[in-house]
């Protein structure tokens, strides 16, 4: 027996000390951040910067690799939700080990910037992508785009008639036919175009009728699957779900079309993605190089060519040939409107959609 | 020594509660107002309480039920059966919601989170009540039967009263778990209190309306551990002799076929489903990844974090449990009970709270391998401290104070007679918590250090982006993995059949 005995009382005490450590380590800032100003070129490389990002991992992967091979800055990737990212990055305080945050949506860019968490982007990155498409206040820079649009079970009524106008999805005739992700990041922008364009009553109503039409989904992911499998008849999602899922399905078991709402429609909307230093990271000249990379060609080509299906912002890059040009298809979602996306989701927690 | 220890170890286990309760401070009254006052509140709560009190039923009889066709009766086949009716364990979280969602369409809604949740779930009671039901004393139920009762009312009034602090274990257990749980109820599009705290974190970016929210979550839990304290109040189940006295098995009859064809039932649903979906994904999904040097990565990533946070949690549950048993008084057991709040909260609470409380008092680790071993630590607590509990149970009262009248010291009584009897209930314990840490997800997500990959981890980064069938492997190495802990844990719960006759 005694020889079973060691091992335990071994084990208790490994465990003691790194519950120990964990819990009552020392208490120590991490040492002071080096808010330096950006020195030239190769002073960079060798630094390793820290990245959080809410994107599609692979593509990110395949840009923070190109990034490297470029400059010599390592880049040390996190990926999560985005969500979860900015919840965590805004518990870490000045303590985060952030660099650059890059996110899927403006919200959680924004709320970020409202607590007085991110740098000023370089005025140079800034330029680089239309101005509409970053932040108002410079505090972040978009990197790429995806657009609403109507995905439909092929051959059914809502492909052979798709919707006029995403308003239309409110109306009886679509009751029991649609699915909607309200729970999803990307829902919101499109609550909000309706609310800038009619209103907040007819934001209300609108959202009502969706109630009663629509089966509710816990994400786009599934939404698209219902809809290409025929549970549901169509539904909003961004335009790139349904070419993710023609790659993993191949064009035997796709049975779902794309359309896209009309120019000027509330659902004929651009959402962009995009980056940010972080005021509390460290290697602020680093992460600004981070950015500029985003921001350029060779990094927007990356992109575009990437298996996520997104359209790269900057002027001259084209996107994936099979996608439709970006400027025929809508107005890009104002982030000042967005705003941190509470108003939304107060409009969708009152009609009954999110609780 | 032990007082302190165990007080330590459950102010640890018991952070999370500290968190939430100073994020809910900066709350303010209006906003609280507006919060719990809205009509949705009730709803939820509604969903939350009758879906929790069904799955609950559900698990004690059909875990109940299992123990006792393979503990107590002639059933063919009985260990098989053991390791079978253990296996669902092995089965992650995530796969289980997806592939019954995109199997059937009609699972959704109230019975099918009833029935989803009770195929995950049931192992968490049957375990335990089989353990009791091995290790109990059948001479009690053999008493009972020679003085004329029939085979039922010897069931009701006696095995089932023997059973009741492994079963009361359980039932909390699971209950606990409903608590909190969101990812499967939202692929089941059913709505409970937890969708509501999700909604606050992942689209209100409030850590404050969330955590105000998550009070009403302990509220219910702290509920929860009085009824299962008042439930277990007599019942010290002990027996006096050095062996327990096995008991010839209930013959069947003509009950043995519907016997059987419940189990192969039970198993089917509960494990066939999942791994028919995974098997289709395998086959059918187009983007697929060879096996890489990313696959190996993440399978090391995941044992070793997962053994890891298995050993700490079972070392840190004895001090806990042996407090409480040795003690026995009301405020040794109200520490341990403590400790089972923390189950009861939506994960990523947890796992922002170890962030907070990391990044503060113990900076130079955060992000470090031992924060995520920590953070799984918090989250599994409560399933290793219910095992260690159950075999301290076994253990006959009076062996420590006869270890040390003889004059043996008291730390060497801890290493020479008390650990060498709970030993098979230590073996449970690592087991349980390695098998759960090694499927966990948003807390890995939020904890691990930057870059490490686990099995769970690269799973999600393949379904995000809608590649089921790269995400397929994955999945299939976790169950695969997972499939030794099982065998380990049904044999180190039950001990070897027999050998106690």
């Amino acid at each position: 027996m005694p020889g079973t005995v060691r091992p335990l009382a071994a084990l208790s005490v490994i465990a003691a000390c790194a519950l120990a450590l964990t819990a009552c380590g020392s208490s120590g800032s991490g040492g002071s951040a080096d808010g330096s100003p950006a020195p030239s070129g190769s002073a960079l490389a060798g630094q390793s910067i820290t990245v959080y990002s809410g994107q599609h991992e692979q593509t990110v992967k395949a840009l923070t690799e190109d990034f490297t091979k470029r400059t010599g800055i390592k880049v040390e990737l996190r990926s999560g939700d985005e969500a979860e990212l900015a919840n965590q990055i805004l518990q870490e305080g000045a303590a985060s080990p952030a660099d650059v945050f890059y996110a899927e949506n403006p919200p959680a860019l924004t709320v970020l910037g409202d607590k007085g968490l991110l740098a000023p982007v370089s005025a140079d990155t800034l330029k680089s992508v239309p101005a509409a498409d970053s932040s108002a206040k410079g505090d972040w820079v978009g990197i790429s785009a995806r657009t609403a649009a109507f995905l439909a079970g092929t051959g059914k009524g809502a492909d052979t008639a798709p919707p006029a106008s995403v308003l239309d999805l409110a109306k009886p005739e679509w009751k029991g036919r649609l699915g909607i992700a309200p729970s999803e990041t990307d829902f919101a922008p499109v609550v909000t175009q309706v609310l800038k364009a009619k209103g907040e009553d007819a934001a209300k109503q609108w959202l009502k009728g969706l109630k009663d039409n629509a089966k509710v989904y816990d994400s786009n992911e599934n939404l698209s699957a219902a809809i290409n499998s025929g549970e549901v008849e169509g539904g909003v999602i961004d335009h790139y779900y349904f070419y993710r899922l023609r790659d993993e399905k191949g064009a035997a078991d796709t049975h779902s079309t794309l359309h896209y709402f009309p120019k000027g429609d509330p659902g004929a909307l651009v959402d962009v993605s995009g980056a940010a230093v972080l005021k509390n990271g460290k290697h602020q000249a680093a992460g600004q190089a981070f950015l500029a990379y985003l921001a350029s060609a060779p990094a927007q080509t990356v992109i575009a060519n990437s298996a996520s299906y997104e359209y790269p912002l900057v002027t001259g890059v084209k996107g994936k040939p099979e996608l439709p040009a970006l400027d025929g298809i809508g107005a890009v979602a104002d982030p000042a409107q967005l705003g941190d996306g509470k108003q939304a989701l107060s409009l969708l927690q009152d009609a009954g959609l999110l609780q | 020594m032990l007082a302190p220890v165990a007080t330590v170890v459950v102010a640890v286990v018991a952070s999370p509660l500290g968190f939430v309760i100073a994020q809910a401070a900066q709350a303010g009254w209006e906003q609280t107002r507006r919060l719990l006052g809205r009509p949705l509140i009730a709803t939820l709560l509604w969903h939350t309480v009758t879906l929790a009190a069904a799955v609950t039923l559900a698990t004690a009889v059909l875990g109940f039920g299992a123990a006792y066709l393979v503990e107590r009766t002639a059933l063919p086949g009985r260990r098989a059966w053991t390791v079978a009716l253990a296996l669902p364990l092995a089965v992650p979280e995530f796969v289980r919601g997806y592939s019954w969602v995109s199997l059937f369409r009609s699972v959704h809604g109230y019975w099918g989170a009833v029935l989803v949740m009770t195929c995950s779930l049931y192992p968490l009671v049957f375990l335990p009540v089989a353990a009791a039901l091995r290790h109990g004393d059948a001479a009690a139920e053999e008493v009972s039967r020679s003085l004329g009762r029939g085979r039922l009312a010897t069931l009701w009034r006696v095995t089932m009263p023997l059973t009741r602090p492994a079963l009361a274990g359980g039932v909390l257990l699971v209950s606990l778990y409903l608590l909190g749980e969101y990812g499967a109820f939202a692929m089941l599009r059913y709505t409970t209190f937890a969708t509501a705290v999700f909604t606050q974190y992942k689209l209100g970016f409030d850590a404050a309306s969330a955590s105000l929210l998550t009070l009403v979550l302990v509220a219910l839990a702290l509920l929860l551990v009085g009824l299962e304290a008042w439930a277990g109040r007599h019942a010290r189940v002990t027996r006096h002799g050095a062996l327990a006295r096995t008991a010839p098995p209930v013959r069947l009859g003509r009950w043995t076929v519907p016997a059987l064809a419940a189990l192969a039932a039970l198993v089917a649903v509960s494990l066939g489903v999942p791994l028919y979906a995974l098997g289709y994904w395998l086959i059918k999904g187009s983007s697929t990844t060879l096996p890489s040097a990313s696959v190996l990565g993440a399978t090391l990533a995941t044992l070793g974090y997962a053994l890891g946070a298995a050993l700490v949690a079972t070392a840190a549950a004895v001090p806990v449990a042996l407090y409480a048993w040795r003690r026995g008084t009301r405020p040794a057991r109200a520490v341990e009970r403590v400790a089972y709040l923390t189950r009861a909260l939506p994960g990523i609470a947890v796992a922002l709270s170890v962030v907070y409380f990391a990044v503060r008092y113990a900076q130079p680790l955060y992000q470090q391998p031992p924060m995520l071993i920590a953070g799984y630590v918090v989250l599994f607590f409560p399933l290793a401290l219910t095992a260690v509990r159950a075999a301290l149970a076994q253990v006959p009262p009076g062996v420590e104070e006869a270890a040390r009248s003889l004059g043996t010291r008291p730390l060497a009584v801890l290493g020479r007679v008390t650990l060498p009897l709970v030993l098979p209930g230590l073996g449970a314990a690592v087991a349980m918590v390695g098998l759960t840490a090694s499927t966990e997800l948003t807390a890995t997500l939020l904890l691990r250090p930057t870059g490490t990959q686990t099995l769970a981890t690269q799973f999600w980064v393949y379904t995000s982006g809608l590649a089921y069938g790269a995400a397929a492997p994955y999945a299939a190495l976790m169950v695969a993995l997972s499939v030794p802990s099982v065998l380990l844990l049904t044999r180190r719960t039950l001990g070897r059949p027999g050998k106690n006759s």
